[in-house]
Protein backbone atom coordinates (compact mmCIF):
# COMPACT_ATOMS: atom_id res chain seq x y z
CA UNK A 1 0.00 0.00 0.00
CA UNK A 2 1.38 3.31 -0.91
CA UNK A 3 1.98 5.69 1.90
CA UNK A 4 -0.43 8.54 2.09
CA UNK A 5 1.56 11.67 1.87
CA UNK A 6 0.35 14.46 3.98
CA UNK A 7 0.61 17.63 2.02
CA UNK A 8 3.08 19.94 3.74
CA UNK A 9 1.46 23.08 4.77
CA UNK A 10 3.34 26.28 5.02
CA UNK A 11 3.74 27.65 8.51
CA UNK A 12 3.31 31.15 7.23
CA UNK A 13 0.09 32.67 8.38
CA UNK A 14 -1.54 35.56 6.73
CA UNK A 15 -0.94 38.44 9.08
CA UNK A 16 -3.14 40.92 7.30
CA UNK A 17 -6.24 40.28 9.36
CA UNK A 18 -4.36 40.44 12.64
CA UNK A 19 -2.68 43.60 11.52
CA UNK A 20 -6.02 45.12 10.69
CA UNK A 21 -7.36 44.36 14.14
CA UNK A 22 -4.23 45.63 15.83
CA UNK A 23 -4.35 48.94 14.09
CA UNK A 24 -8.06 49.30 14.57
CA UNK A 25 -7.56 48.94 18.30
CA UNK A 26 -4.58 51.23 18.17
CA UNK A 27 -6.60 53.93 16.47
CA UNK A 28 -9.35 53.53 19.03
CA UNK A 29 -7.02 53.88 21.98
CA UNK A 30 -5.20 56.80 20.43
CA UNK A 31 -8.42 58.69 19.92
CA UNK A 32 -9.94 57.71 23.26
CA UNK A 33 -6.83 58.47 25.27
CA UNK A 34 -6.60 61.48 27.42
CA UNK A 35 -3.32 61.64 29.21
CA UNK A 36 -3.47 61.81 32.94
CA UNK A 37 -2.72 65.34 34.02
CA UNK A 38 0.32 65.67 36.20
CA UNK A 39 -0.94 65.73 39.73
CA UNK A 40 1.22 67.23 42.42
CA UNK A 41 0.11 64.62 44.92
CA UNK A 42 -1.48 61.23 44.63
CA UNK A 43 -4.93 61.16 46.09
CA UNK A 44 -7.02 58.04 46.56
CA UNK A 45 -10.62 59.08 46.61
CA UNK A 46 -13.28 57.10 48.46
CA UNK A 47 -15.95 55.32 46.47
CA UNK A 48 -19.62 56.05 46.19
CA UNK A 49 -22.54 54.82 44.15
CA UNK A 50 -23.02 58.22 42.54
CA UNK A 51 -22.70 58.23 38.76
CA UNK A 52 -22.67 61.91 37.98
CA UNK A 53 -19.96 62.78 35.51
CA UNK A 54 -17.64 65.62 36.21
CA UNK A 55 -17.50 68.21 33.44
CA UNK A 56 -14.18 69.03 31.80
CA UNK A 57 -14.56 72.76 31.71
CA UNK A 58 -15.71 75.39 34.14
CA UNK A 59 -14.41 73.40 37.01
CA UNK A 60 -12.37 74.42 40.01
CA UNK A 61 -10.61 71.54 41.65
CA UNK A 62 -9.56 71.59 45.28
CA UNK A 63 -7.30 68.66 46.00
CA UNK A 64 -6.72 67.65 49.59
CA UNK A 65 -3.99 65.11 50.23
CA UNK A 66 -3.80 62.65 53.18
CA UNK A 67 -1.89 65.17 55.28
CA UNK A 68 -4.60 67.75 54.76
CA UNK A 69 -2.66 69.99 52.40
CA UNK A 70 -4.82 71.87 49.95
CA UNK A 71 -3.97 72.28 46.28
CA UNK A 72 -5.85 74.52 43.94
CA UNK A 73 -6.48 74.09 40.25
CA UNK A 74 -8.79 75.49 37.61
CA UNK A 75 -9.27 74.73 33.93
CA UNK A 76 -8.00 77.14 31.33
CA UNK A 77 -11.15 77.72 29.30
CA UNK A 78 -11.32 81.28 28.00
CA UNK A 79 -7.94 81.99 29.55
CA UNK A 80 -9.26 81.62 33.08
CA UNK A 81 -5.85 80.70 34.41
CA UNK A 82 -4.15 83.60 32.66
CA UNK A 83 -6.63 86.13 33.99
CA UNK A 84 -6.48 84.54 37.40
CA UNK A 85 -2.71 84.80 37.75
CA UNK A 86 -2.81 88.40 36.55
CA UNK A 87 -5.38 89.15 39.23
CA UNK A 88 -3.33 87.38 41.86
CA UNK A 89 -0.23 89.24 40.78
CA UNK A 90 -1.92 92.57 41.01
CA UNK A 91 -3.87 91.95 44.18
CA UNK A 92 -1.06 90.39 46.14
CA UNK A 93 1.74 92.49 44.61
CA UNK A 94 3.89 89.51 43.71
CA UNK A 95 5.85 91.14 40.83
CA UNK A 96 5.61 88.05 38.67
CA UNK A 97 7.39 88.12 35.33
CA UNK A 98 5.48 87.18 32.15
CA UNK A 99 7.42 83.90 32.06
CA UNK A 100 6.29 83.02 35.57
CA UNK A 101 2.73 83.84 34.67
CA UNK A 102 2.98 81.64 31.60
CA UNK A 103 4.30 78.89 33.82
CA UNK A 104 1.16 79.12 35.92
CA UNK A 105 -1.10 79.26 32.87
CA UNK A 106 0.36 76.05 31.47
CA UNK A 107 0.83 74.31 34.80
CA UNK A 108 -1.41 72.13 36.90
CA UNK A 109 -2.35 72.46 40.56
CA UNK A 110 -0.59 74.83 42.88
CA UNK A 111 -0.27 74.29 46.58
CA UNK A 112 2.02 76.98 47.91
CA UNK A 113 1.25 80.08 49.94
CA UNK A 114 1.25 83.38 48.08
CA UNK A 115 4.62 84.45 49.47
CA UNK A 116 6.28 81.39 47.92
CA UNK A 117 4.37 81.54 44.66
CA UNK A 118 6.99 83.58 42.79
CA UNK A 119 9.87 81.28 43.59
CA UNK A 120 7.65 78.26 42.90
CA UNK A 121 6.73 79.49 39.44
CA UNK A 122 10.31 80.48 38.67
CA UNK A 123 11.53 76.97 39.46
CA UNK A 124 11.88 74.26 36.83
CA UNK A 125 9.56 71.23 36.86
CA UNK A 126 11.96 69.07 38.88
CA UNK A 127 12.31 71.69 41.57
CA UNK A 128 8.56 72.21 41.53
CA UNK A 129 8.10 68.54 42.36
CA UNK A 130 10.37 69.06 45.36
CA UNK A 131 8.29 72.05 46.35
CA UNK A 132 5.12 69.98 46.14
CA UNK A 133 6.60 67.43 48.50
CA UNK A 134 7.55 69.96 51.14
CA UNK A 135 4.87 72.58 50.85
CA UNK A 136 2.28 73.08 53.53
CA UNK A 137 -0.42 73.58 50.92
CA UNK A 138 -2.60 76.61 50.51
CA UNK A 139 -3.33 78.02 53.96
CA UNK A 140 -6.97 77.67 54.94
CA UNK A 141 -9.00 78.85 57.85
CA UNK A 142 -12.60 78.87 58.95
CA UNK A 143 -12.90 82.64 58.59
CA UNK A 144 -12.67 84.20 55.16
CA UNK A 145 -11.75 87.71 56.14
CA UNK A 146 -8.45 86.81 57.72
CA UNK A 147 -5.28 86.98 55.65
CA UNK A 148 -4.53 83.48 56.79
CA UNK A 149 -7.23 82.09 54.55
CA UNK A 150 -5.49 82.22 51.21
CA UNK A 151 -7.82 79.60 49.77
CA UNK A 152 -10.65 82.07 50.13
CA UNK A 153 -8.68 84.61 48.09
CA UNK A 154 -7.95 82.02 45.39
CA UNK A 155 -11.60 81.03 45.15
CA UNK A 156 -12.80 84.60 44.99
CA UNK A 157 -10.36 85.59 42.27
CA UNK A 158 -11.01 82.44 40.26
CA UNK A 159 -14.72 83.11 40.35
CA UNK A 160 -14.03 86.65 39.23
CA UNK A 161 -12.28 85.45 36.11
CA UNK A 162 -14.88 82.77 35.41
CA UNK A 163 -18.21 83.18 37.22
CA UNK A 164 -19.56 79.89 35.91
CA UNK A 165 -17.02 77.82 37.80
CA UNK A 166 -18.27 74.76 39.57
CA UNK A 167 -16.37 73.52 42.53
CA UNK A 168 -15.15 70.01 43.01
CA UNK A 169 -13.36 68.70 46.06
CA UNK A 170 -11.04 65.80 45.51
CA UNK A 171 -9.85 64.62 48.85
CA UNK A 172 -8.01 61.56 50.01
CA UNK A 173 -10.00 59.09 52.06
CA UNK A 174 -7.52 59.38 54.89
CA UNK A 175 -7.64 63.15 55.13
CA UNK A 176 -8.87 64.28 58.51
CA UNK A 177 -12.31 65.77 58.72
CA UNK A 178 -11.23 69.09 60.30
CA UNK A 179 -9.21 69.90 57.17
CA UNK A 180 -12.20 69.14 54.98
CA UNK A 181 -14.36 71.21 57.26
CA UNK A 182 -12.09 74.22 56.83
CA UNK A 183 -12.45 74.00 53.07
CA UNK A 184 -16.21 73.51 53.24
CA UNK A 185 -16.53 76.39 55.69
CA UNK A 186 -14.53 78.62 53.35
CA UNK A 187 -16.89 77.75 50.51
CA UNK A 188 -19.91 78.37 52.70
CA UNK A 189 -18.57 81.77 53.64
CA UNK A 190 -18.52 82.68 49.98
CA UNK A 191 -22.13 81.51 49.82
CA UNK A 192 -21.26 78.41 47.85
CA UNK A 193 -23.57 75.77 49.20
CA UNK A 194 -23.51 73.39 46.30
CA UNK A 195 -20.40 71.59 45.25
CA UNK A 196 -19.16 68.22 44.08
CA UNK A 197 -17.13 65.62 45.85
CA UNK A 198 -15.05 63.51 43.50
CA UNK A 199 -15.37 59.83 44.23
CA UNK A 200 -14.65 56.53 42.61
CA UNK A 201 -17.44 54.28 41.53
CA UNK A 202 -18.74 51.31 43.43
CA UNK A 203 -21.66 49.03 42.76
CA UNK A 204 -24.99 49.62 44.40
CA UNK A 205 -25.45 46.96 47.07
CA UNK A 206 -28.40 44.71 46.25
CA UNK A 207 -31.49 44.76 48.40
CA UNK A 208 -31.33 48.44 49.21
CA UNK A 209 -33.59 51.32 48.26
CA UNK A 210 -31.14 52.70 45.70
CA UNK A 211 -30.85 49.27 44.11
CA UNK A 212 -34.58 49.04 43.66
CA UNK A 213 -34.78 52.51 42.18
CA UNK A 214 -32.01 51.72 39.75
CA UNK A 215 -33.59 48.48 38.61
CA UNK A 216 -37.09 49.91 38.43
CA UNK A 217 -35.86 52.49 35.95
CA UNK A 218 -34.33 49.84 33.75
CA UNK A 219 -37.28 47.49 33.54
CA UNK A 220 -39.31 47.99 30.39
CA UNK A 221 -42.91 48.48 31.29
CA UNK B 1 11.91 37.78 8.71
CA UNK B 2 11.39 40.31 6.03
CA UNK B 3 12.18 38.10 3.10
CA UNK B 4 10.01 38.36 0.08
CA UNK B 5 8.21 35.32 -1.07
CA UNK B 6 9.34 34.69 -4.56
CA UNK B 7 8.75 30.98 -4.90
CA UNK B 8 5.12 31.18 -5.72
CA UNK B 9 3.67 32.57 -8.85
CA UNK B 10 4.89 32.02 -12.34
CA UNK B 11 2.94 28.95 -13.23
CA UNK B 12 2.49 29.94 -16.82
CA UNK B 13 4.86 28.73 -19.36
CA UNK B 14 4.72 30.22 -22.72
CA UNK B 15 6.72 29.41 -25.71
CA UNK B 16 10.48 29.15 -25.60
CA UNK B 17 10.95 32.54 -27.07
CA UNK B 18 9.09 34.38 -24.41
CA UNK B 19 11.26 36.13 -21.90
CA UNK B 20 10.45 35.15 -18.39
CA UNK B 21 10.00 38.26 -16.32
CA UNK B 22 10.34 37.13 -12.76
CA UNK B 23 7.08 37.78 -11.07
CA UNK B 24 7.57 39.13 -7.58
CA UNK B 25 4.92 38.37 -5.08
CA UNK B 26 3.22 41.33 -3.51
CA UNK B 27 3.06 39.59 -0.18
CA UNK B 28 4.97 41.26 2.60
CA UNK B 29 5.69 39.75 5.96
CA UNK B 30 3.50 41.69 8.33
CA UNK B 31 4.86 40.31 11.60
CA UNK B 32 6.98 43.32 12.57
CA UNK B 33 4.12 45.65 11.80
CA UNK B 34 1.78 43.64 13.99
CA UNK B 35 4.41 43.65 16.73
CA UNK B 36 4.64 47.38 16.56
CA UNK B 37 0.88 47.73 16.50
CA UNK B 38 0.40 45.70 19.63
CA UNK B 39 3.25 47.45 21.39
CA UNK B 40 1.54 50.77 20.80
CA UNK B 41 -1.81 49.37 21.86
CA UNK B 42 -0.32 48.22 25.12
CA UNK B 43 1.20 51.62 25.68
CA UNK B 44 -2.03 53.46 25.07
CA UNK B 45 -4.01 51.03 27.15
CA UNK B 46 -1.82 51.65 30.14
CA UNK B 47 -1.70 55.39 29.83
CA UNK B 48 -5.33 55.92 29.04
CA UNK B 49 -7.86 57.10 31.57
CA UNK B 50 -11.05 55.78 30.18
CA UNK B 51 -13.15 55.95 33.27
CA UNK B 52 -13.63 59.51 34.24
CA UNK B 53 -13.99 60.09 37.95
CA UNK B 54 -17.53 60.36 39.21
CA UNK B 55 -18.80 62.95 41.58
CA UNK B 56 -21.47 63.18 44.19
CA UNK B 57 -23.28 66.43 44.63
CA UNK B 58 -23.64 67.87 48.04
CA UNK B 59 -25.80 70.70 49.20
CA UNK B 60 -24.95 72.43 52.41
CA UNK B 61 -27.73 74.22 54.23
CA UNK B 62 -27.92 77.88 53.39
CA UNK B 63 -27.12 79.67 56.58
CA UNK B 64 -28.27 83.21 56.12
CA UNK B 65 -31.46 83.36 54.13
CA UNK B 66 -33.68 81.33 56.38
CA UNK B 67 -35.38 83.31 59.09
CA UNK B 68 -36.27 81.84 62.40
CA UNK B 69 -39.98 81.53 61.64
CA UNK B 70 -39.41 79.75 58.34
CA UNK B 71 -37.15 77.19 59.82
CA UNK B 72 -38.65 73.82 60.22
CA UNK B 73 -37.78 72.21 63.44
CA UNK B 74 -36.83 68.62 63.13
CA UNK B 75 -39.19 66.47 65.10
CA UNK B 76 -37.61 64.36 67.75
CA UNK B 77 -39.41 61.27 66.49
CA UNK B 78 -38.01 61.39 62.97
CA UNK B 79 -34.49 62.46 63.82
CA UNK B 80 -31.57 60.11 63.68
CA UNK B 81 -28.17 61.33 64.75
CA UNK B 82 -24.97 59.78 63.48
CA UNK B 83 -21.64 60.61 65.05
CA UNK B 84 -18.51 59.73 63.13
CA UNK B 85 -15.46 59.11 65.23
CA UNK B 86 -11.99 57.62 65.27
CA UNK B 87 -11.09 54.36 63.54
CA UNK B 88 -14.18 54.55 61.32
CA UNK B 89 -16.42 54.05 64.32
CA UNK B 90 -19.99 55.26 64.10
CA UNK B 91 -22.07 56.14 67.12
CA UNK B 92 -25.73 56.65 66.51
CA UNK B 93 -28.82 57.39 68.49
CA UNK B 94 -32.43 58.19 67.75
CA UNK B 95 -33.72 61.66 68.34
CA UNK B 96 -31.81 64.86 68.87
CA UNK B 97 -30.64 64.49 72.46
CA UNK B 98 -32.12 67.90 73.20
CA UNK B 99 -33.40 66.79 76.56
CA UNK B 100 -30.46 66.55 78.95
CA UNK B 101 -32.43 64.64 81.55
CA UNK B 102 -33.03 61.77 79.15
CA UNK B 103 -29.75 60.92 77.47
CA UNK B 104 -30.27 58.75 74.40
CA UNK B 105 -29.00 55.27 74.09
CA UNK B 106 -25.80 55.39 72.14
CA UNK B 107 -24.94 52.48 69.89
CA UNK B 108 -21.69 51.71 68.14
CA UNK B 109 -21.43 50.31 64.68
CA UNK B 110 -19.24 50.37 61.60
CA UNK B 111 -19.62 50.62 57.86
CA UNK B 112 -20.31 47.05 56.93
CA UNK B 113 -22.80 45.31 54.71
CA UNK B 114 -24.54 43.39 57.50
CA UNK B 115 -25.72 44.76 60.84
CA UNK B 116 -23.91 47.98 60.16
CA UNK B 117 -25.18 51.52 59.95
CA UNK B 118 -27.19 50.65 56.86
CA UNK B 119 -29.45 48.25 58.70
CA UNK B 120 -29.93 50.77 61.46
CA UNK B 121 -31.05 53.40 58.97
CA UNK B 122 -33.35 51.01 57.13
CA UNK B 123 -34.88 49.92 60.42
CA UNK B 124 -35.50 53.50 61.53
CA UNK B 125 -36.99 54.38 58.18
CA UNK B 126 -39.42 51.50 58.39
CA UNK B 127 -40.51 52.44 61.87
CA UNK B 128 -41.17 56.02 60.83
CA UNK B 129 -43.32 54.84 57.96
CA UNK B 130 -45.21 52.65 60.39
CA UNK B 131 -45.73 55.59 62.68
CA UNK B 132 -47.01 57.72 59.87
CA UNK B 133 -49.63 55.17 59.02
CA UNK B 134 -50.92 55.06 62.56
CA UNK B 135 -50.63 58.66 63.55
CA UNK B 136 -52.58 61.00 61.24
CA UNK B 137 -50.93 64.11 62.71
CA UNK B 138 -47.73 63.15 60.98
CA UNK B 139 -47.66 64.32 57.37
CA UNK B 140 -45.61 63.21 54.42
CA UNK B 141 -43.14 65.91 55.37
CA UNK B 142 -42.19 64.03 58.48
CA UNK B 143 -39.52 61.92 56.93
CA UNK B 144 -36.47 60.38 58.39
CA UNK B 145 -33.98 63.16 59.01
CA UNK B 146 -30.39 62.15 59.50
CA UNK B 147 -27.99 64.49 61.22
CA UNK B 148 -24.40 63.70 60.41
CA UNK B 149 -21.89 64.94 62.92
CA UNK B 150 -18.30 64.09 62.12
CA UNK B 151 -15.90 64.69 64.97
CA UNK B 152 -12.27 65.78 64.78
CA UNK B 153 -10.97 62.21 64.59
CA UNK B 154 -13.04 61.12 61.63
CA UNK B 155 -11.72 61.02 58.10
CA UNK B 156 -13.05 62.18 54.78
CA UNK B 157 -13.73 58.58 53.85
CA UNK B 158 -16.22 58.27 56.70
CA UNK B 159 -18.00 61.37 55.50
CA UNK B 160 -18.27 60.12 51.94
CA UNK B 161 -19.35 56.71 53.16
CA UNK B 162 -22.15 58.06 55.28
CA UNK B 163 -23.29 60.38 52.49
CA UNK B 164 -23.25 57.36 50.25
CA UNK B 165 -25.42 55.47 52.72
CA UNK B 166 -27.92 58.31 52.43
CA UNK B 167 -28.01 57.77 48.68
CA UNK B 168 -28.12 54.00 49.02
CA UNK B 169 -31.00 54.04 51.46
CA UNK B 170 -32.82 56.87 49.74
CA UNK B 171 -32.83 59.17 52.73
CA UNK B 172 -34.19 62.45 51.42
CA UNK B 173 -33.35 64.75 54.29
CA UNK B 174 -29.92 64.82 55.82
CA UNK B 175 -27.46 67.44 56.92
CA UNK B 176 -23.87 67.69 57.96
CA UNK B 177 -23.87 69.45 61.28
CA UNK B 178 -21.12 70.54 63.62
CA UNK B 179 -20.61 68.24 66.53
CA UNK B 180 -21.72 69.59 69.87
CA UNK B 181 -20.07 69.30 73.25
CA UNK B 182 -22.90 67.09 74.38
CA UNK B 183 -22.18 64.64 71.60
CA UNK B 184 -18.48 64.70 72.35
CA UNK B 185 -19.27 63.77 75.93
CA UNK B 186 -21.46 60.91 74.72
CA UNK B 187 -18.59 59.52 72.70
CA UNK B 188 -16.16 59.95 75.53
CA UNK B 189 -18.29 58.29 78.14
CA UNK B 190 -19.06 55.41 75.80
CA UNK B 191 -15.41 54.95 75.01
CA UNK B 192 -14.56 54.96 78.69
CA UNK B 193 -17.27 52.49 79.51
CA UNK B 194 -15.99 50.19 76.80
CA UNK B 195 -12.35 50.31 77.84
CA UNK B 196 -13.44 49.74 81.43
CA UNK B 197 -15.39 46.66 80.49
CA UNK B 198 -12.53 45.03 78.68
Amino acid sequence: MPKVKMPRKSTNVDMTAMCDVAFLLLTFFMLATKFKPDEPVTVVTPNSISEIMIPDVDIMLLTIDPKGRVFFSVDNKNNTRKNLIEDVNEYKGLNLTPQEMAQFTNGASVGVPFNQLKSYLAADPVQQKEYDKQTSGIPTDTVNTSDQNELAAWIRMARNSNPKLRIAIKADGDANYPEIKKVIRTLENWKIYKFNLITGLKAVPPGTAAYEIQNAGMKPQ
Amino acid sequence: MAEMDVSSGGGHKKGPGVKKGKKLSTRVDLTPMVDLGFLLITFFMFTTTLSKPKTMEINMPNKEKIEEKDQTKVKESVAFTVLLSREHRIYYYEGLASDPTKPPELKITYFKPKDGIRDAIIDKKKRIEEQRRQDPTLTAKDQLTVLIKPDANSTYEDLVNILDEMAINDVKIYAIVDITDVDREFIQSTEQANTGAQ
